[in-house]
């Protein structure tokens, strides 16, 4: 057991490098572009040709080539005033268009999103969860087919198309809007959550079908084993057969599953950050993208790459550690 | 005492009929499961309202007909009209070919991706299969979204950009499950058979390993067209798809269709049930094939290893008759 832990711990040094190079090398395919558009953005805003393409280059750092910008960047290699600061010494970098340290961005939006992960999540699991287990122990009955058809609908509604739906209903019908103005949370709690209760159901809604599926699969898989018949056989109370027996050896595949939704909702809340106008990661990143601000695109996707990586290695141990059964080389 | 030699026996056993592949999985289809016959439906739908989108759609996709602006739901116009006056009906229909196309395109780029790259590091192992898996382990680190978002922000927006990037992103995400199908017949016995004897790698693969994986292939080609289909839209939502005026039910949902949504809010109804309806399609018949396919799901499940507690109630009410 410790020495898996300690291979799969080992194991994620590679696997982080080599995401850093894929975030890396993503955004680098045409190196010419962001130059372009700010060459011709400060043409228009100085009101003369800007013509010191090259010196931008440097100050970018976009003249070395791209091992050493790499380098640069993951901060193996030092900068272009001799000193090492890069990923590793905690610097993302700089937003290409305001100079602001992309680690001050981030340390302000990074709550926003992981308000609205965490909600909706509580709210994925509260309905999932009991669902899919009720579903699977009355097993072709009116419950578990209303829970099915309710999850596959679920599935098929794409969560924009919902979300603007639920905008646009209510108020035509009642004149009720959401409030789009982001009230922190530390200023007017209550505000703060009547603005993500909306969003974070919704996402929690979609979200938890795909997991209403997998526990009531899991739930049918273990209840037809033989030590459950043995538990029943032994005349247990059907809350010790469904909680002690089936339950607890139900949910470790959905353990995986929560964990990778767990850092998946971190990035994945882009769209509903965009209807619902959230200031969180999702909206900068779609603002960088637009703007082609690299740092800034790279940095986010390390940070919840990161996050991911993070999570996988927590499930991983969890699993281990739930499930005997599996045999670790 | 009439002595019956081995040679002798009578043949009782009754050979049915082969039938295709496609056409049982079809009638099985039919038979028992009505919702995935509803998805298949559905699916067919599109695909001949995408084909035949000239000859059904009754205006041009970018049609501009001034004097129906914003017109609600009508008799001429059934679905009622956009900003600039274009026909709704008309641009779901020619939207139906974009999904079509897109999901098609991506999902045959998927296909190969994903064969040329498992096949090969499921059957022989080694140290291709170790740095491709480490290089998977890195890339569904990623979350998709970001990753498709990232690179269509590079690329810049247009149909081929979507089909490629999504073709490829899901093609390398879903080597994993290739890959272990692949594995686990590397542990039958019938392929341990197959190599004793010396048959050949080619034939091997064609005879024993293609076969088998084979049902996990068309269910993960099903239930990933949907997956397509939602994620151009998604894109496209947020302009980074398929540019307008290109009828794209991802693009209809956004710009135009949320500028006016309160006005006119049948712009932002149709293409949303269309893309809504058609994912519908999809995951229900994924659904049904994998039941159909998938033999570790088959038979009878439930508490009672074997019948549900359903059944059990209603034998009981029969027997007691």
């Amino acid at each position: 057991m410790r020495a898996y832990l300690t291979r799969r711990l080992l194991l994620t040094i590679p696997t982080l490098l080599l995401v850093t190079m894929i975030v890396f090398m993503l955004v680098r395919f045409i190196p010419g572009s962001v130059l372009d558009m700010m060459v011709a953005e400060m043409s228009a805003t100085s009101g003369e040709e800007f013509k010191d393409v090259e010196g931008l280059k440097r100050a970018l750092g976009m003249d070395q080539p791209l091992h050493i910008q790499y380098g640069r960047w993951i901060g193996v290699w030092p900068q272009a005033d001799g000193k090492i600061s890069g990923m590793l010494q905690g610097n993302l970098g700089r937003s290409l268009w305001t100079n602001e340290p992309i680690a001050d961005i981030l340390r302000q939006r990074i709550p926003v999103s992981l308000e609205l992960s965490i909600l909706s999540l509580l709210f994925q699991w509260t309905l999932a969860l009991p669902i899919g287990v009720f579903a699977a122990t009355k097993q072709d009955s009116a419950i578990d087919y209303s829970g099915r058809l309710f999850a596959i609908t679920m599935l098929s509604l794409p969560g924009f198309w919902l979300a603007t739906m639920v905008v646009v209903y209510p108020s035509i019908w009642w004149g009720v809007m959401p409030n789009i103005v982001y009230v922190p949370l530390v200023q007017d709690p209550i505000g703060n959550l009547q603005q993500f209760i909306l969003p974070a159901f919704i996402t929690g809604v979609a979200g938890s079908a795909g997991m209403m599926r997998l526990t009531r699969t899991m739930m049918l898989e273990v209840l037809r084993q033989d030590y459950i018949r043995t538990a029943w056989a032994k005349g247990l109370s059907e809350r010790t057969v469904l909680i002690r027996h089936a339950v607890k050896n139900a949910f470790i595949p959905v353990i995986t599953v929560i964990g990778a939704q767990l850092a998946g909702l971190i990035g994945g809340q882009v769209i509903m950050e965009q209807i619902f106008a959230l200031p969180g990661m999702g909206r900068v990143f779609i603002d960088a993208l637009n703007q082609r601000n690299y740092p800034v695109i790279s940095a986010i996707n390390t940070v919840i790459a990161s996050f991911i990586l993070l999570s996988n290695v927590i499930v991983d141990i969890s699993y281990a550690w739930l499930d005997p059964r599996i045999r670790y080389r | 005492m009439a002595e019956i030699t081995v040679n002798e026996a009578p043949n009782v056993i009754v050979r049915q009929k082969p039938r295709n592949f496609f056409v049982d999985l079809l009638v099985r289809l039919v038979k028992t499961k009505p919702l995935g016959f509803l998805g298949f439906i559905i699916v067919m739908l599109l695909f001949l309202t995408g084909i035949f989108a000239n000859q059904l759609a009754p205006h041009g996709w970018n049609e501009i007909m001034l004097q129906y602006r914003l017109s609600p739901p009508t008799p001429e116009l059934p679905l009622g009209a956009d900003n600039v006056g274009r026909d709704l009906l008309s641009r779901i229909i020619y939207g139906a070919r974009i999904s079509m196309t897109v999901a098609l395109g991506a999902q045959a780029i998927n296909l190969v991706i994903k064969l040329a790259l498992a096949v090969p590091s499921g059957y022989f192992g080694g140290k291709y299969d170790l740095i491709l898996q480490r290089f998977i382990d890195a890339w569904i680190c990623i979350p998709g979204l970001a990753l498709i978002l990232t690179v269509m922000a590079v690329l810049g927006p247009g149909m081929w950009q979507v089909i490629v990037v999504l073709g490829v992103s899901g093609g390398i995400g879903a080597t994993r499950v290739i890959r272990a199908a692949v594995i686990r017949i590397k542990e039958e016995m019938y392929f341990e058979a197959a190599r004793a004897i010396g048959v050949p790698t080619g034939r091997i693969m064609m005879r024993h390993v293609m076969p088998n994986i084979m049902s996990i292939i068309i269910i993960n080609l099903a239930a990933g067209m949907g997956g397509v289909i939602t994620a151009e839209a998604s894109l496209s939502f947020l302009g980074l798809g398929i540019p307008p005026p290109y009828p794209s039910w991802g693009g209809m949902l956004s710009g135009a269709g949320r500028q006016f949504m309160m006005v006119a809010p049948w712009m932002m109804l149709w293409p949303g049930l269309a893309l809504s309806s058609v994912v519908f399609g999809f995951n229900m018949l994924a659904d049904a094939l994998r039941d159909l396919l998938d033999p570790r799901l088959r038979g009878g499940l439930g508490r009672y290893g074997g019948m549900s507690q359903a059944q059990l109630e209603k034998l009981a009410a029969k027997k007691s008759h």
